[in-house]
C-alpha cells in the first residue's frame, strides 16, 4: 500500500514537471516572434513605386505570419488594394490574402465581405481571377456555412459571363467546390442564382474556350466528389464533348461518362443511328473503348485506364474488345490466335509455318464488314499494340481488372497477355506478367500459351524471372506435357541463371502440389528409373536434380501411389532432403519409413508442428529456472540457445521467433554471467582489468537490444517493454561498472542524472505496461525512485547493484508472426579475381543487387556500407527509386554505389555490406509522430538525449577487389 | 473554289506515284516516283502531261516527296535534270539524307550492270539533291506567300511523312505511305485535327485488317531462337533499308534480353552507311529508342556485326541478313546456294517476292531449283514467310481519317477493286464524298473555302454591344456594307462606305397597310393595338404619342378607319430599311389580328 501510494505521488510530481517544461518552452517561442503587420504596412506606406511595394510584398510572403496577427495583415492589404492602381500588386495582395486565409487556426469569415466587395469594382480579369481564387480558399475554410457558400457561388455566377477565360474558369472551379450538394438546400435557398448549379455548369460545356470547358466538366466532376447525383441529362452532352477538339476537353469528358456509367449502369439509352436502345454502360463502354485509339496518348492513357473499372458491362460488349475481325482482301482471316487454337484442340502440334498458312478463308459480305464500329470492337488490341507504353501499360491493368471480375474474359484475353511477355519495354513485360499471375485462378494454359510463356524464362532481368517463378507458381497447367516442358525450361533456366536456384525450387514446389495426377505418369522418366535394370545414383548436390525431386515429392504429398515407383536411393535422399530443405519439402508417409513416422506421429497432436511445441516447451523450462543453482542456470541457457539457433536454421518459418528469443536469452545470460564476476567482491581499484568482460557484456547487451527492436517485424508492444526493460539493466550495468573503475565522482553526476532520467521515460512510454512487470528491475527501481533521486552517485550505485541481482528474469511473450530482416547480397558475388580497377580520384561504380526480406520501409532505413582497408567507412543511402518490391514482405535492393580512393600499389578487397539504420526516437513504442512536426521539433529542441541513432549490419559483408591506379601524366 | 487533283501515277496503282495537285491557283507536285515493273519509258510517269510547252518551272510551284522509297522519289532526277525543273523541292532531313544513297544504286543497277544509256548520271543526282529543301516535323514552311505546306510523321519508314498543303484556308493533305502501328524501331502515323478539304491517302491494304503485330513478331523470333539453338543457320534476305533496320532491332534486343551469343551478321554495303543514318536520325524513331539512346543508341548493334564472305563456312550457327531481299541474285543467294542443302538451316522472307525470283519459287513449295548451268539446287533447308510490311490496314487508314476529318478523301497507291471496297466504307461511316482517279485521271473537288473578311474595329464594338454576349459557336447578325476594293474585303458601317465612296445616303422607306376589323372608334382601336403590341414586344420600347400614333422604336403605325366600311380600320406601318426584320415581324403580327380580349 505504501509502495502504491509513493508510486502515486510520483506520478503526480513528475506530471507537473513536465507541464511546467512546456509552458516556458511556448513562453519562450512568443517571445522571439515579431508583430508582423506593423512593419509591413511600414513598408507598404513607405513604398514609393508600384515595383517597390511588390518588392515588399514578395519578401513579406515569404515569411509565415502567426494567428492572430492575420485579421490585422488583411486590414491593412485590403487598404492597400483600394488605393492600388498596379495591376501587378493588386494580384499579389489577392493571393496573398488567399494565402493569409489558409493559416490554420484563423478562421476567414470575417473577411469574406471585404474579399467579395473587392470584386465590384475591379476591372483586370487577372486580379478578378485571383481574387476568385481566394474566395475558394476562404469558402473550403469554411465547410459548415451553407450560406456563406451560397454566398460566394452567387458571386461567381454573376462573374460567369466574363469575358476572360481565367475569369469563368475560376469562377466554375468554385461553383464545383462549394456548390450546394444536396438537393434540399437548394430548394430551400429561394435566390435565383443558387437554382442548379448542374445546369450552370453544363451551359458552359460549349463554351468557346477550352479551358472553360475543361474547367467546367472538372467541376462537374468535383460536384459528383462532393456527393451530388449528377443527371442523367448531362451523358448526352459529355458524348458531344468526346469529339472535341482539345485533348484536356476529351481526356476529362471520358473521366465524366465513366462516372455517369457507374451512376446510372442500367438506364437505357437510343443508338443513335438505328432505333435501337442499349444500357448506358455498356454504350459508355462502346464511347470510352473508341477513345482508345484517340489522337492524344493522354486521353488514350485515360480512356484504357478507366476501361478497368467498368465491371457492369455486358460480357458480350467486354468480349468484343478483344476482337478485331481479320480480313485480307475482303475474305475473313482468323488471326494468329485462333489458328495456334485449331492447331492444339486437332491434335497437330506446331506444324511449322508454310507460305500461305494463314491464307484467308471465307468471303466476307463487303457490307457487313465495321471499319469502325461505334462499339468496343478491338479496343484492347489496338490499346496492347499502342505507340506508347504508357498506354500499354494503362491497358494491361484494365484487362487485368476486368478479367478478375469475369473468368470468360479472362480466358480471352490470356493470348493477348501471353503476347504482351514480349514486348520491348520491360516495364511492360513484368506488368502483364503480374497481372497473369493475379487472374491465375481463373485460367488453365494452353500447350502453346506455355510455350511462350516459359520462352520468357530466359529472360536476362532477374526481375522478370522471377515474376515468371512466382507466375508458374499458380498456374494451372493442362496437360503432363506441359509441366514436362515447364520442368525442362525451368531446369534449363537453372542452368543458366544459378543465382535462381531458390526461385526455381519454390516454384517446383507448388507446380508440384498442384498437379500431382500430371506428375505422376511423369515420375518414371524423370528419376531416370528403369524396371530392369538399375540406373547410377545421382549427384544429391546437384540442383537440378533437387529440382525434380522437390516436384515429385510435393507431387507425392497429395498421390499416394507415388512412392511405389521411387528407387531405395530416392528414399535416402528424400530423408536429407526433408531435414536439409524442410520448407520445400512436405513430410511423406513413406512405406520404408512407415516404423518411424507411426512411432512419431500418434504422440503429437496433427494440428500443431512439433517443433513450434519444441520452442514453447524449452521457454517454458527457462522461464521455470528460478530454483536452479547459478551454474545450472548458465548452462541451461546455454544450451537452450544452441537449440533454438539450430531450431531456426530448420525451420524457415519459424526462425524469426527463434532467433529473437535466443537473443533474448543471451542476453540475459551475458547479464547473469556479467554479475557473477568476482569483480563485485572485491575493493574497486585492483580490478581494473577484469571488468573488462562486464563492460564488454553491457555494450553486447546494448547491442542485441537494438537488434532486436528494430531487426524484427511483428514486434509488439508487449516485447517492446522487455527490451527496453533490458536495456535499462544493461545501462545499469554500465553504470556500476564505471562507478567500480573510475576514481572521483564528478563523472558519476552526469552519468546518474542521465540513467535516472532514463528510468522516468520509460516509466512515461510504458506505463500501461508496468501491470504486468511484477518483480521485475524496473518495478523495484521505482518502488526506490524517491530515494535515488536524493541520494548521492555512490548510493544509487549501491541500490541499483542489488536490485539488479534480485530482479527476476521477465517471461518474453512471443507474438504471432515475428520476421527477422534479413538481406543478401546477390552481386557483387565477392568471388571475382579481377581487381576492379579505375583511375584514383576519379570515380568507379559498382553494381549492387541484393535481396532484402522483412524490412518496414526500407527506402529510410537501408543504407551501404564500404569499408576501405585503410578503416575508412562510407556509408550510402541508396535513391527510393532502386528499391522495388517484387512481393509483400520482400524488397530487392538495385543501386550503384561510387567508390573512389588514393592510388594504391597492389589491388586491395574492401568490404560491402547492407546496414540498418535506426533511431530509437522512432522506436515502434512511442505514437508515430507525423514526419513535419518532428522535424520542427528537431529544429525547436536539442536532439534528446536518448535519441540515439546507430546501424545495424544485416548482411554478410561482400569482398570487392578493387584497384586505384594512380593518374598517368 | 474547286481542288484540282490529277494522277500522272499511282491511280489505281502500286508504284510510280506522283499527283499533281491544283489548289486555289498554286500547282503542287507530290512525290516523284518510279515503277519497279518496267524498264522502258512506263518506269517514270509522264511528265509532259503536266504541260506540253513551256518549263515546268514556270508551271509547279513546288515539288514534294514523302519517303524515300523508290516508288516515291525514284524518278526525281529524271524529272528535275532531264526534263528541267528549278523550283524547290521539299523533303524532310532523313529522307534528304538517305534518298541520293538509293538513287545511286538503282543508276548503278541499271547503267553499270543492265548497260542502259540515257539514264540520269551521279552527277545529276547531286545537282537535283541541291534543290532540295530540308523541313522538320511540325515546321510550318511558307513556299511563297500564300502557300504553306507541315509534314507530319507518317512512321512508313525513316524520314517518311504526311505533307500538308494549304493556300488561305483551303488545304489538302498527302498522306505518302505511312503506318498506324508503331513497330520496333518507329512511332505510329500522327496528325491533328486540321480538317483539310482533301485527303489523299495510299490504300495498299485497302481490304486487309491485319493481326496483330506481336504474334508475327513472337514466332520470327521463336523461329530464329529455335533452329540457332539446334545449331542451324539462319538467312534472312532483305532489302537494304526499313524493314531490315526493324528486324535487327528486333533480334538485337532479343538476343539482348535472352543473353544470346550466335553471332548475327549483316551484309554490308549500303547497309553500313543506312545504319549510320539511323544512329543520326534518333528522334524520327520510337517512343524506346528516343528513350534509351542517351544510355545507348539502339542503332549501334553490339550483337550485329557485318559480314564477310568467309563467314558463310563458318560452323556453328549464326543469323545473317543479306541484301537482296527477294534472293533473285547477290549476296543472298550465294549464302543460300551454301546453306539450303542442310535441314537445319532456316531462310525467312520477310516480305513479297515478285515472280520468277528464286524467293517466289521457294515459298510456293518448289523443293529443287534449277540454277544457272543446268545445275540442281535441292532446297533441304526449312523455307519461312514472315510478313513485316508499314502500310497502314484499312482501320489504320479509317482511323486517320477520323483524326483528320476531311471533307473529302482521294484514294491513290492501291488496286482498284480494293479501293472500290474502301470507298464505300469511307462514305458510309463519314458521309464524306470519296474519290478514286485513274492514272491521268483529274478530279475537281468543290470547296467552300472561307474567305475572311477586315472589319472596322468601330462597326465591331457597336454591334457587339446590343444584345447579348458573343459567343463563338453561334452566327450573329450584323449589319454593316461589304466594301470590296483593292483586292481586299473590309466591312465597315454605312457610314464610313459613304464617305469614303464619296457616296449621297438614301433613305429607304417600307410602308404597308393592315386592315383590321374592327368596329370600335380609331383611338381606341389604336389603344387595343398599343396594349397588344406592349404585351408582345417586351424587350422594345412601345410609345403611344399624343397625336395617335404609336412607335415601336422607330417604326410608325398609324390608324384610320376605312372609307368605305367603318367596321374596318386600316393600320398604315412604316419602317425605314434599316429596321427591316422588326418591320415585317410587326406587319405580320398585325394581320394576324388583335386578340379577342374583353374591351
Amino acid at each position: 500500500m505504501a509502495a502504491h501510494l509513493k508510486k502515486r505521488v510520483y506520478e503526480e510530481f513528475t506530471k507537473v514537471v513536465q507541464q511546467q517544461h512546456e509552458d516556458l518552452s511556448t513562453k519562450k517561442l512568443r517571445l522571439t516572434k515579431p508583430s508582423k503587420s506593423a512593419a509591413l504596412h511600414v513598408d507598404l506606406c513607405k513604398a514609393t513605386s508600384p515595383a517597390d511595394a511588390l518588392q515588399y510584398l514578395l519578401q513579406f510572403a515569404r515569411k509565415p505570419v502567426e494567428v492572430e496577427s492575420v485579421e490585422g495583415v488583411v486590414r491593412i492589404l485590403l487598404e492597400h488594394y483600394y488605393k492600388e492602381n498596379d495591376a501587378s500588386v493588386r494580384l499579389k495582395i489577392a493571393s496573398l490574402l488567399g494565402l493569409l486565409s489558409k493559416t490554420a487556426g484563423f478562421s476567414p469569415d470575417c473577411i469574406m465581405d471585404d474579399a467579395i466587395n473587392t470584386l465590384q469594382n475591379e476591372k483586370s480579369h487577372q486580379v478578378l481571377a485571383q481574387l476568385l481564387d481566394t474566395l475558394l480558399v476562404i469558402g473550403t475554410k469554411l465547410p459548415e456555412n451553407p450560406s456563406v457558400r451560397m454566398r460566394l457561388v452567387e458571386v461567381a455566377c454573376k462573374h460567369l459571363t466574363d469575358s476572360s477565360h481565367g475569369v469563368r474558369n475560376k469562377c466554375l472551379q468554385l461553383i464545383g467546390c462549394l456548390g450546394p450538394v444536396e438537393k434540399g438546400v437548394a430548394k430551400e435557398a429561394e435566390s435565383q442564382a443558387a437554382k442548379d448549379v448542374q445546369k450552370i455548369i453544363g451551359d458552359h460545356f460549349n463554351d468557346q474556350d477550352p479551358r472553360v470547358r475543361t474547367a467546367a466538366i472538372k467541376a462537374m466532376l468535383q460536384l459528383h466528389e462532393r456527393g451530388l447525383k449528377l443527371q442523367q441529362a448531362i451523358y448526352s452532352q459529355a458524348c458531344k464533348l468526346l469529339a472535341d477538339d482539345y485533348e484536356q476537353v476529351r481526356s476529362a469528358a471520358v473521366q465524366l461518362i465513366w462516372v455517369l456509367s457507374q451512376l446510372y449502369p442500367e438506364s437505357i439509352v437510343p443508338i443513335p443511328s438505328s432505333n435501337e436502345e442499349i444500357r448506358l454502360v455498356d454504350d459508355a463502354f462502346g464511347k470510352i473503348c473508341h477513345m482508345v485509339s484517340d489522337g492524344s496518348w493522354v486521353v488514350r492513357v485515360q480512356a484504357a485506364k478507366l476501361l478497368g473499372s467498368m465491371q457492369q458491362v455486358s460480357s458480350h460488349f467486354l468480349e468484343q474488345t478483344l476482337d478485331k475481325k481479320l480480313m485480307s482482301d475482303l475474305r475473313r482471316k482468323r488471326t494468329a490466335h485462333e489458328r495456334a487454337k485449331e492447331l492444339y484442340s486437332s491434335g497437330e502440334f506446331s506444324s511449322g509455318r508454310k507460305w500461305g498458312d494463314d491464307a484467308p478463308k471465307e468471303e466476307i459480305d463487303t457490307g457487313a464488314v465495321n471499319l469502325i464500329e461505334s462499339g468496343a470492337c478491338g479496343a484492347f488490341v489496338h490499346g496492347l499494340e499502342d505507340e506508347m507504353y504508357e498506354v500499354r501499360i494503362a491497358a494491361v491493368e484494365a484487362l487485368c481488372m476486368l478479367a478478375q471480375s469475369s473468368p470468360s474474359f479472362a480466358e480471352k484475353c490470356l493470348d493477348f497477355l501471353v503476347d504482351m511477355f514480349n514486348d520491348e519495354i520491360e516495364e511492360v513485360r513484368l506488368q502483364s506478367i503480374h497481372t497473369m499471375r493475379k487472374i491465375s485462378n481463373n485460367i488453365t494454359l494452353r500447350e502453346d500459351q506455355l510455350d511462350t510463356v516459359l520462352a520468357v524464362l530466359e529472360d536476362s532481368s532477374r526481375d522478370i524471372r522471377e515474376a515468371l517463378h512466382e507466375l508458374l507458381c499458380c498456374t494451372n497447367v493442362s496437360t503432363k506435357e506441359g509441366i514436362h516442358l515447364a520442368l525442362v525450361e525451368l531446369l534449363k533456366n537453372l542452368t543458366k541463371y544459378p543465382t535462381d536456384r531458390e526461385s526455381i525450387w519454390k516454384c517446383l514446389k507448388f507446380l508440384g502440389s498442384r498437379h500431382p495426377t500430371l506428375v505422376l505418369p511423369l515420375v518414371p522418366e524423370l528419376l531416370s528409373t528403369h524396371p530392369f535394370f538399375d540406373t547410377p545414383e545421382p549427384d544429391m548436390d546437384d540442383p537440378a536434380y533437387i529440382a525434380v525431386l522437390v516436384l515429385i515429392f510435393n507431387a507425392a504429398k497429395s498421390c499416394p501411389t507415388m512412392p511405389a515407383l521411387f528407387s531405395d536411393h530416392t528414399f535416402r535422399h528424400y530423408a536429407y532432403l526433408r531435414d536439409s530443405l524442410s520448407h520445400l519439402v512436405p513430410p511423406l508417409r513413406l512405406p520404408g519409413r512407415k516404423l518411424v513416422s507411426s512411432a512419431v506421429s500418434p504422440s503429437i497432436t496433427p494440428h500443431e508442428d512439433p517443433s513450434q511445441q519444441f520452442l514453447h516447451q524449452s521457454l517454458e523450462r527457462v522461464y521455470n529456472f528460478q530454483h536452479l543453482d547459478p551454474q545450472g542456470i548458465q548452462e541451461l541457457l546455454e544450451f537452450t540457445i544452441r537449440d533454438l539457433q539450430r531450431l531456426g536454421e530448420l525451420q524457415s518459418e519459424l526462425a524469426g521467433m527463434a532467433d529473437f528469443t535466443a537473443t533474448y536469452l543471451q542476453c540475459q545470460l551475458l547479464l547473469i554471467k556479467a554479475l557473477q564476476e568476482k569483480l563485485w567482491n572485491v575493493a574497486a581499484p585492483l580490478y581494473l582489468k577484469q571488468n573488462a568482460l562486464a563492460s564488454a557484456a553491457a555494450k553486447q547487451i546494448l547491442e542485441e537490444t537494438y537488434k532486436m527492436e528494430f531487426m524484427y517485424s511483428g514486434v509488439e508492444s508487449r516485447q517492446v517493454v522487455i527490451i527496453h526493460h533490458m536495456r535499462l539493466q544493461a545501462k545499469a550495468l554500465q553504470l556500476i561498472v564505471t562507478a567500480r573503475t573510475t576514481r572521483g565522482v564528478e563523472p558519476l553526476f552526469g552519468m546518474c542524472e542521465k540513467f535516472l532520467q532514463e528510468v522516468d521515460s520509460f516509466q512515461r512510454c510504458f506505463i500501461s505496461e508496468l501491470p504486468h512487470m511484477q518483480g521485475s528491475f524496473v518495478d523495484k527501481l521505482l518502488d526506490l525512485m524517491p530515494r535515488l533521486v536524493t541520494s548521492k552517485p555512490s548510493e544509487v550505485v549501491k541500490i541499483l547493484q542489488t536490485t539488479l541481482r534480485q530482479s527476476t528474469f521477465l517471461h518474453l511473450p512471443l507474438p504471432e508472426q515475428l520476421h527477422r530482416a534479413t538481406a543478401n547480397i546477390i552481386e557483387p558475388t565477392g568471388e571475382s579475381d579481377n581487381p576492379l580497377r579505375f583511375t584514383s580520384g576519379l570515380v568507379v561504380a559498382l553494381d549492387v543487387d541484393a535481396t532484402l526480406e522483412h524490412v518496414q520501409d526500407p527506402q529510410g532505413t537501408v543504407k551501404v556500407q564500404v569499408l576501405y582497408p585503410d578503416g575508412q567507412a562510407q556509408l550510402i543511402h541508396p535513391k527510393p527509386a532502386d528499391f522495388r518490391n517484387p512481393g509483400p514482405g520482400r524488397h530487392r535492393l538495385i543501386t550503384q554505389v561510387y567508390l573512389s580512393h588514393t592510388a594504391w600499389t597492389e589491388p586491395c578487397q574492401i568490404e560491402v555490406r547492407l546496414l540498418l539504420a535506426y533511431n530509437s526516437n522512432r522506436s515502434k513504442a512511442s505514437t508515430r509522430i507525423p514526419k513535419s512536426t518532428w522535424s520542427e521539433s528537431l529544429e525547436a529542441l536539442p536532439p534528446s538525449e536518448n535519441g540515439i541513432e546507430g546501424t545495424i549490419p544485416f548482411s554478410k559483408p561482400v569482398k570487392v577487389y578493387i584497384m586505384p591506379k594512380p593518374a598517368r601524366r | 473554289f474547286p481542288v484540282f487533283c490529277c494522277c500522272p501515277g499511282a491511280g489505281q496503282d502500286v508504284g510510280r506515284s506522283c499527283i499533281l495537285v491544283s489548289i486555289a491557283g498554286k500547282n503542287v507536285m507530290l512525290d516523284c516516283g518510279m515503277h519497279m515493273g518496267y524498264n522502258d519509258d512506263r518506269r517514270f510517269p509522264d511528265f509532259s502531261y503536266i504541260t506540253q510547252n513551256g518549263r515546268l518551272t514556270d508551271f509547279l510551284d513546288c515539288v514534294i516527296i514523302s519517303h524515300f522509297h523508290l516508288d516515291h522519289c525514284g524518278a526525281l532526277p529524271y524529272f528535275s535534270e532531264m526534263v528541267g525543273y528549278d523550283g524547290p523541292i521539299y523533303m524532310t532531313h532523313p529522307t534528304k539524307a538517305i534518298c541520293p544513297i538509293l538513287l545511286e544504286d538503282y543508276r548503278k543497277i541499271t547503267v553499270d550492270k543492265k548497260g542502259e544509256t540515257n539514264f540520269f548520271t551521279s552527277q545529276m543526282i547531286k545537282d537535283c539533291m541541291k534543290k532540295v529543301v530540308a523541313v522538320h516535323l511540325h515546321q510550318t514552311v511558307q513556299v511563297d506567300e500564300e502557300l504553306e505546306i507541315k509534314a507530319y510523321y507518317a512512321g512508313h519508314v525513316l524520314g517518311a511523312a504526311m505533307f500538308q498543303i494549304k493556300v488561305g484556308c483551303e488545304s489538302v493533305v498527302y498522306t505518302g505511305d505511312y503506318n498506324m502501328t508503331p513497330d520496333r524501331h518507329l512511332g505510329a502515323a500522327w496528325i491533328d485535327k486540321c480538317r483539310p478539304d482533301l485527303l489523299i491517302t495510299e490504300s495498299t491494304y485497302a481490304t486487309t485488317i491485319r493481326d496483330s503485330k506481336r504474334c508475327r513478331e513472337r514466332d520470327f523470333l521463336k523461329k530464329v531462337h529455335e533452329t540457332v539453338e539446334r545449331g542451324g543457320k539462319v538467312l534472312i534476305p532483305v532489302f537494304a533499308l526499313g524493314r531490315a533496320q526493324e528486324l535487327c532491332i528486333l533480334l538485337e534486343t532479343f538476343w539482348e534480353r535472352m543473353n544470346l551469343k550466335a553471332p548475327i551478321y549483316f551484309s554490308t554495303g549500303l547497309t553500313e552507311k543506312a545504319n549510320h543514318y539511323y544512329k543520326l536520325f534518333i528522334t524520327w524513331t520510337n517512343q524506346k529508342i528516343r528513350k534509351t539512346f542517351v544510355q545507348r543508341n539502339m542503332f549501334e548493334f553490339k550483337h550485329i556485326k557485318a559480314f564477310d564472305r568467309a563467314f558463310a563456312d563458318n560452323p556453328g550457327p549464326m543469323v545473317v541478313f543479306a541484301t537482296p531481299g527477294m534472293l533473285h541474285a547477290g549476296q543472298s543467294l550465294q549464302i543460300f546456294r551454301k546453306w539450303a542443302g542442310n535441314e537445319k538451316n532456316m531462310v525467312i522472307m520477310p516480305g513479297y517476292c515478285v515472280q520468277g525470283t528464286v524467293g517466289h519459287k521457294i515459298l510456293s513449295g518448289q523443293r529443287k531449283l534449277e540454277m544457272e548451268g543446268r545445275q540442281i539446287l535441292e532446297v533441304k533447308m526449312q523455307v519461312e514467310y514472315m510478313s513485316f510490311s508499314a502500310h497502314a490496314d484499312a482501320k489504320g487508314i479509317m482511323q486517320l481519317i477520323r483524326q483528320a476529318e476531311p471533307r473529302g478523301v482521294l484514294l491513290v497507291h492501291g488496286e482498284a477493286k480494293k479501293m472500290e471496297f474502301l470507298k464505300q466504307k469511307i462514305e458510309q461511316e463519314f458521309h464524306v464524298s470519296c474519290y478514286m482517279p485513274a492514272n491521268g485521271e483529274t478530279t475537281t473537288v468543290l470547296t467552300n473555302p472561307c474567305i475572311p473578311v477586315d472589319i472596322s474595329l468601330g462597326l465591331l464594338k457597336r454591334e457587339t454591344a446590343i444584345g447579348p454576349l458573343p459567343d463563338a459557336k453561334k452566327p450573329k447578325l450584323m449589319h454593316g456594307t461589304l466594301l470590296m476594293k483593292d483586292n481586299s474585303f473590309r466591312l465597315l458601317c454605312p457610314e464610313q462606305a459613304l464617305k469614303e465612296l464619296g457616296l449621297a445616303e438614301h433613305q429607304l422607306r417600307f410602308t404597308c397597310r393592315v386592315h383590321i376589323q374592327d368596329p370600335r372608334k380609331e383611338h381606341e382601336t389604336v389603344l387595343r393595338v398599343y396594349n397588344h403590341l406592349k404585351g408582345v414586344l417586351k424587350d422594345y420600347s412601345v410609345q403611344h404619342l399624343p397625336d395617335g400614333s404609336i412607335t415601336v422604336e422607330s417604326i410608325l403605325i398609324q390608324a384610320t378607319a376605312h372609307s368605305e366600311d367603318q367596321g374596318t380600320k386600316v393600320l398604315l406601318v412604316s419602317w425605314t430599311y434599316q429596321d427591316e426584320e422588326l418591320g415585317s415581324y410587326l406587319t405580320s403580327l398585325l394581320k394576324k389580328g388583335l386578340p379577342q380580349s374583353t374591351p
